[in-house]
Parts: structure tokens; sequence; C-alpha cells
């Protein structure tokens, strides 16, 4: 049951977080594309979304894993 | 790994902080605390990162006071890349006028990446180090000692840099708008009547406070993670170094992020609060 649970977490998590990248790394690549010049800006605030969409299968992850080894253990 | 250890035991020895309480005999430790509740504290987290915010201090202070307008030596040329990055990123997203806003953010700054930094280093050598140590001076198990050595996965310093940064949300919008303001911003919005005034504050408050413990759950669900995978590709015999050194790698990128994310992040509550409706 706590295999599952783990399983499920991370996964996803993980399904999630690469949607939500691919959205986002392509429409950068995109507008970068449009406009080369706003380039450096449009990195800067990918970054912050990338931060964002990290945060949640990340934190899902930590708990998983403490799930894993401090409670299961 | 030592082998000594099962694999468990091993995970479970390298995530478990030096913990310090006072009972009824004076001061104990680590095992003697298990039921210390609230005043337990992390000694090896507290000392951590009170040693690397120090040395962050001392450095920056150092270059300050010998900073030249001549041809700037190779500190000073670091020192001034840093504080110019944290620089242009306030201004481009901080709108209002504040003297506090880019030391605050300087110091998260640097200070969150020195302690993430801290994950690079070989996951046994501090435990294995502080081991010989407390075996040598005090007797003990080396089993018994723990050193947990990035601070930023201990979820006590990360809810601790949280609340300083909601603190002084708080205290900004409370400045900036008056109590009545930010009443009125918290009951208010995003339906305006007065109808849906228990609706709006509801909605607003989760959004308040959503906003520290992203920021804490998030720092701290991202190192432990990356420590943990650390810790697990040690347990595997000799083929651990090309995947440390990789796994390394890919952190020389998230490591920097993650410091980087919780800056601008402060920034950005920080310049919502500031701002006039």
């Amino acid at each position: 049951m706590l295999y599952i649970a783990v399983a499920l977490l991370i996964g996803l998590g993980a399904l999630g977080t690469a949607i939500g990248f691919g959205l986002l790394g392509g429409k950068f690549l995109e507008s970068a594309a449009r406009q080369p010049e706003l380039a450096p800006q449009l990195q800067v605030k990918m970054f912050i979304v990338a931060g964002l969409i990290d945060a949640i299968a990340m934190i899902g992850v930590g708990i998983a894993l403490y799930l894993l080894f401090a409670v299961g253990a | 790994m030592a082998s000594e250890y099962t694999t468990s035991e091993y995970i479970k020895h390298h995530l478990t902080n030096a913990t310090m309480c006072s009972t009824d005999n004076g001061i104990a430790f680590n095992k003697a605390c298990s039921d210390a509740g609230f005043w337990a504290w992390h000694v090896d987290t507290l000392a951590w990162s009170i040693g690397l915010g120090l040395l962050f201090l001392i450095v920056f202070r150092s270059v300050a006071s010998k900073a030249t307008t001549g041809v700037p030596g190779k500190m000073q040329a670091f020192v001034e890349l840093v504080v110019e990055f944290v620089d242009d990123n306030v201004k481009s997203t901080f709108h209002g006028k504040s003297a506090l806003i880019a030391p605050l953010a300087l110091t998260i700054f640097v200070w969150v990446l020195l302690m993430n930094l801290m994950d690079l280093v070989p996951v046994d050598l501090i435990p294995w180090v502080s081991g010989l140590i407390g075996q040598a001076a005090f007797g003990m198990d080396p089993h018994d000692v723990y050193n947990k050595a990035v601070p930023t996965t201990d979820l006590n310093l990360t809810f601790a840099l949280a609340s300083g940064v909601f603190i002084l949300i708080l205290f900004y919008s409370i400045k900036m708008k008056g109590i009545g303001g930010f009443a009125k911003e918290l009951t208010m919005q995003p339906f305006g009547h007065p109808i849906f005034i228990p609706v709006n504050f509801i909605l607003e408050t989760v959004t308040l406070l959503a906003r520290p413990l992203s920021l804490a759950l998030r720092l701290f669900g991202n190192l432990y993670a990356s420590e943990l995978i650390f810790i697990l590709i040690a347990t595997i015999g000799y083929f651990q170094l090309p995947l440390h050194f990789m796994w390394a790698v890919f952190h020389i990128l998230v490591l920097p992020l993650q410091a980087f994310i919780f800056m601008m992040l402060t920034i950005v509550y920080l310049s919502l609060a500031c701002e006039e409706h």
C-alpha cells in the first residue's frame, strides 16, 4: 500500500510537471523566436514560473520519500 | 557508505538532525530528546546556517570596505557581479521605493545559495568527521552522532525564513495601505459587494497564507529530495561515482535556481504588498 502511494505521488507529480514544463518551454522558445530581443527578460520570468511549477511536484516527492524512508522503515 | 549499516539505517542516520534540549538533569542530546517536543533545538542546522550567514557577512563586508574604483580584484569583481545581479532583478520587479528590499533580497539570495551549496559536499564526509570527533572527544558511539549539514533540508529553517518574509508582507501591507486598506483588501476582493465578505475573506486568507507555506515547502522539498537521492546513490557501491557526478552537475543548476526563486518571490510578494490600489 505504501509503495503504491509513493509511486502515485512521484509519478503523478512528474506527469503534471512534465506537461507544465512542456507548455512553458515551448511557449518560451516560440516567443523568443518571434522577439529575440525580449529573450533575456522572458528567461527570468520563465525561471520564476518554472520554480512555481516545480514546487508542488517537489513537495510531493519530498513527502513520498519521507513516507518511504521515515514512516515505512 | 559505511558497511556496518543497513540501507535504511544509513539513510535514517544521515537525515537525522543533531538535537539538543534541556531536561531535568541539565542539557541532553539526540536520543534523550525524542520526547522534548517543541523545545528541541536542531544544533547542527543552527550552527551551519549561522556559520554560513557569518561567512556571507564577513566576506561581503571585507570586500565592501576594501573596494576600489581602480582595477578591481577577482573577489571584488565577483561580489559586484552578485550585487548587480540582485539589484537588476529588484529594479525590474519592485516598483515602489524602499531602502530595505535590495539588501533583503541580497541576503536571502546569498544565504540560501550558500546553505544549498552544502548539498554538494560529499554526503559521508561531515557525518563521518563528526562521528570521529564524537568518538574521540566524548566517547560516544559514532552511530549516535548526527550532523545533517544542509540547513535547508530542515523544515524548521525554511519555515523560519518564510515566516520572516510573511511578517514583512504583513508589515508592508499595513504600512502602505493602513489597517483599513489591508482589511478592505482581504474582504472586498475579488467580489466588491458586502454580501460576499465571508467568501472573499476565506479566498484572500488562503491566498495570503499559501505564500509563506509554498515558499518554505518548495525550498524544503527540493533540497530534501535532492539530498535523499545523493544518499541513495551513495548506497549502491562502486558505481556511485559517475552517478554522483551527474546528479551534482544537475544541481549546479537546481541549487542557485531555488535560491533565485526564493529571492524573486520575496520581491514579488513585497511589491504586491506595497502596491496602492
